[in-house]
């Protein structure tokens, strides 16, 4: 093993001294907090922003912290934010169209703000910017802010501990450990007698950035400790989805009656593409200002749950509650393989928590397997 | 690779603007730098209103002097609107050209057969122009063109100069009229019976209202024409034309990215669906 | 004179009709010709032909006191005209007005309808033709009802 692989122990003492660390390093540091009753990413400073003794617990349509019977600042699932808010923010403008004589010339928006670290990345939410990356960076067209925030982005990952109600990453193969995609990964190792984490290192950066936090080599225990951490929270998921061609067994299921099943449920509010962590959706909006009289585009989060989303000549392509559902759920788990490569679903389970009938994606897939080519009624609508 | 910039309008001027019906017009833009712009039949470029608004608008030409780039563009909106009501000489935002084009070489050697309906004909203007320039290299050619009324055929004098060409056969219907149109009248797919080609070797290039092209595939299809080289122009919701913001999924495809030229065999079954 | 029974053989609309029914049609046909602008036949009158166009284009129309003719479809060779002979009380349902110097070949609907009433098998062969037409031409009318190149933006202000 070489000196970048392996495995060094932080103590929860020195925890404070990454971020000083990162602050040092010219970086805002974003982590999880308590907000409003909720796990939210917001800036952090002290480790005594951090949620120490917090847990979350998920159903469908159903989310409420409570109180650990230890001090764990990670011991917590996910919550209703996601990164994307921070490399693909919810508003954004994009230029300014200023008037010019008889023509009028446009200044592109110049961000220059501190890049951010990510402190308390999960697995999960990993894979949901690696998936993000492809959408808006891996393609013919190169979404340049969003690359520029990515690359400056600083990654701290912390592997689960505990698996929330709605979690099904495990199933999908995006957790609960940390693989890839972070400048260090950490695990909370907490028991009676000791509160410390085993970290890896992942970049250069990471390395660079650690050599100021005191810390030494993880122990054979240590390590196997941390693995276990991950080992019994990848047995207790809340929830499974079972992948076997579920693209191919979804799209052949276009006209199934699940679909009208669930959209007598869904309230088309688009809290789940809101929270969901790949949802990239966005739409624009004209604005001008009547002060200067310039003109400007604002760019924000649109969800395929409106009916403007799918507007076209004076109506919309999918009216139904039923197409908008299928849409989502359609793009998400199948059409999704065949855009980019890999779901676009990470198991995270926020669609599932914050939906507000508590729909269930994973239950959704199953019904529809469970009964394969059934149509919906109404004959077969020929003449 | 498109830059930092690929959200960001270069700002142009219209040189001309011609009415083509009551509520169409055609709009030729500056080349920027001064260069002809380069497209393939069949893309399109992002339009901006100045304050107004961006929409996507098929190329419908090159100017014959000049090199500009020809847009036609129909009045249904605020954007198309104020765009429909820019002078000579006013300034506009364009990004572009994006898309797909018409499989032009690969319909070489072969015949083919271009169904326009409406506002379709627009994208298949230039896609006949080049056809004709390039015309040794093409069996039979036809265009098939279905209008609303007489009074809203685009392009009438071009369709006049193809009319008296003998290497090419132009027909043209209308849906609606009165006995002082002396044309044809009924629907565009009852145009696909008489034209003369060999389905066996025919590619087919579709432009219109969904609804149109959906009978017009079946038309062509019973005439025997193959699914894979059957390709329509289809339309979606547009914002970015990058292919990031989601709104012109059609299935699998990015309307902006993998269309908007789509063969048929490709989208067969999800034109066939509702609501997709 | 031309064998009428070659000519309608020939016709795009009889194609493959076996010879012996070609010969029975054969006996109720005549040769028609139609100066541009001559009526086929107008709306209201008994629908005693059936017409098989040639050459030429026939027009299919119907009046309206005010807004003058609506055109409805225009035929051409291979093509043919006439539904209502078929179909009790036998009046034409619109005019059918020659555009250009039309020839056709006119099947007479008295005897064409006793040729059908006593041959099943031949009734069964025309309706085997005529019936795709029929179809063909209410899924046009369907479409043209429908507008599809309508301007949506004139009709309900689009926000696009």
């Amino acid at each position: 093993m070489t000196e970048g692989t392996r495995d060094r122990l932080v103590e929860r003492g020195d925890l404070q001294a990454l971020l000083d660390a990162l602050r040092a390093g010219g970086y805002r540091v974003v982590g999880p907090t308590v907000r409003d009753g909720a796990i939210a990413y917001d800036f952090v400073e002290r480790v005594e922003d951090l949620p120490a003794g917090w847990t979350d617990r998920q159903e469908p349509g159903r989310y409420r912290l409570e109180r650990r019977d230890d001090g764990a600042l990670f011991g917590y699932a996910v919550g209703p934010h996601a990164w994307k808010k921070l490399l693909h923010p919810p508003v954004q403008r994009l230029w300014k169209a200023v008037r010019d004589g008889d023509s009028f010339r446009v200044e592109a928006e110049v961000e220059d703000d501190a890049p951010v670290a990510f402190l308390g990345v999960r697995a999960c939410e990993l894979h949901a910017i690696g998936i993000q990356d492809r959408v808006l960076m891996g393609d013919r067209y190169v979404d340049s802010g969003y690359r520029a925030r990515r690359e400056a982005a600083f990654i701290v990952a912390i592997e689960c501990g505990e698996a929330g109600g709605t979690c099904f990453c495990a199933s999908m193969g995006t957790g609960p450990g940390a693989e890839s995609g972070f400048d260090l990964a950490l695990t909370e190792l907490v028991a009676p007698g000791r509160h410390a984490f085993v970290v890896r290192v992942g970049s250069e950066r990471g390395a660079h950035i650690l050599e100021a936090v005191p810390h030494r080599e993880a122990s054979a225990d240590e390590r196997a400790a941390a693995q276990a951490v991950v080992a019994r929270t990848a047995s207790r998921m809340g929830r499974e989805l079972d992948t076997r061609g579920l693209p191919e067994l979804l799209l052949r299921n276009l006209d199934h009656p699940r679909w009208d099943e669930v959209a007598g449920r869904c309230l088309t509010c688009a809290n789940c593409t809101m929270v969901c962590p790949t949802c990239f959706c966005t739409s624009v909006a004209d604005g001008n200002d009547i002060a200067d009289g310039s003109a400007s585009r604002v760019r924000r989060w649109d969800s395929c749950f409106t009916m403007e989303f799918s507007h076209l000549h004076g109506g919309a392509v999918r009216t139904s509650a039923k197409a908008r559902y299928r849409q989502w759920m359609t793009h998400k788990l199948a059409t999704w393989v065949q855009q980019f490569g890999t779901s676009g679903c990470v198991g995270c389970g926020r669609c599932i928590t914050w939906c507000p009938v508590g729909i269930d994606i994973t239950e959704e897939a199953r019904a529809i397997r469970a009964t394969d080519g059934a149509k919906a009624g109404g004959g077969d609508g020929k003449s | 690779m498109i830059p930092a910039e690929a959200m960001v309008p270069t700002v142009t001027r219209v040189t001309s603007a011609r009415r083509e019906t009551a509520d169409t017009w055609t709009l030729e833009l500056e080349p920027p730098g001064g260069r002809k712009a380069a497209y393939r039949p069949g893309q399109f470029n992002m339009l901006y209103a100045f304050g107004v608004g961006e929409v996507p608008i098929s190329i419908s030409g090159t100017a014959r002097r000049g090199g500009g780039l020809l847009h036609t563009v129909r009045a249904a909106g605020p954007v198309s609107g104020a765009i429909t009501g820019l002078k000579r000489g006013a300034a506009l935002g364009v990004r572009g050209p994006y898309g797909t084009g018409w499989p032009l070489d690969e319909a070489a050697g072969g015949d083919v057969v271009l169904v326009a309906g409406g506002l379709g004909l627009a994208p298949l203007r230039p896609a006949l122009r080049a056809l004709l320039a390039g015309r040794e290299r093409y069996g039979r050619v036809a265009l098939l063109y279905g209008a609303r009324r007489p009074e809203e055929i685009l392009f009438r004098r071009e369709l006049e100069d193809w009319r008296r060409r003998l290497d090419v056969e132009v027909e043209v219907t209308v849906d609606h009229a009165g006995a002082d149109w002396h044309g044809e009248v009924g629907v565009v797919t009852a145009l696909v019976r008489r034209a003369g080609f060999d389905a066996a070797r025919t590619t087919a290039m579709i432009c219109g209202p969904e609804v149109m092209m959906r009978f017009t595939v079946a038309a062509l299809r019973q005439a025997g024409v193959d699914d894979a080289r059957m390709h329509l122009s289809m339309e979606r919701n547009m914002k970015c034309a990058l292919g990031h913001c989601g709104h012109c999924q059609f299935g699998a495809d990015f309307v902006c990215k993998e269309g908007p030229v789509l063969r048929y065999d490709r989208i067969r079954e999800r034109l066939a669906a509702r609501e997709i | 004179m031309e064998n009428l029974e070659q000519v309608v053989k020939e016709h795009a609309f009889f194609r493959g009709l076996d010879p012996r029914f070609v010969a029975l049609l054969g006996d109720c046909a005549a040769d028609v010709r139609f100066d541009a602008g001559a009526f086929l036949f107008r709306e209201g009158d008994p629908a005693n032909h059936f017409y098989l166009v040639r050459e030429g284009r026939v027009a299919l129309e119907m009046a309206s006191p005010h807004a003058g003719p609506h055109r409805i479809q225009t035929l051409g060779a291979g093509e043919i005209v006439g539904l209502s002979w078929f179909v009790a009380p036998y009046r034409w349902a619109y005019d059918a007005r020659a555009l250009e110097p039309t020839r056709a070949v006119a099947l007479d609907a008295l005897c064409l309808r006793g040729k059908l009433d006593e041959d099943p098998a031949l009734g069964y062969a025309v309706l085997q033709r005529f019936v795709p037409v029929l179809i063909e031409r209410l899924q046009a009318t369907r479409l043209q009802m429908i507008d599809v190149y309508a301007n949506p933006g004139a009709k309900k202000g689009a926000r696009r």
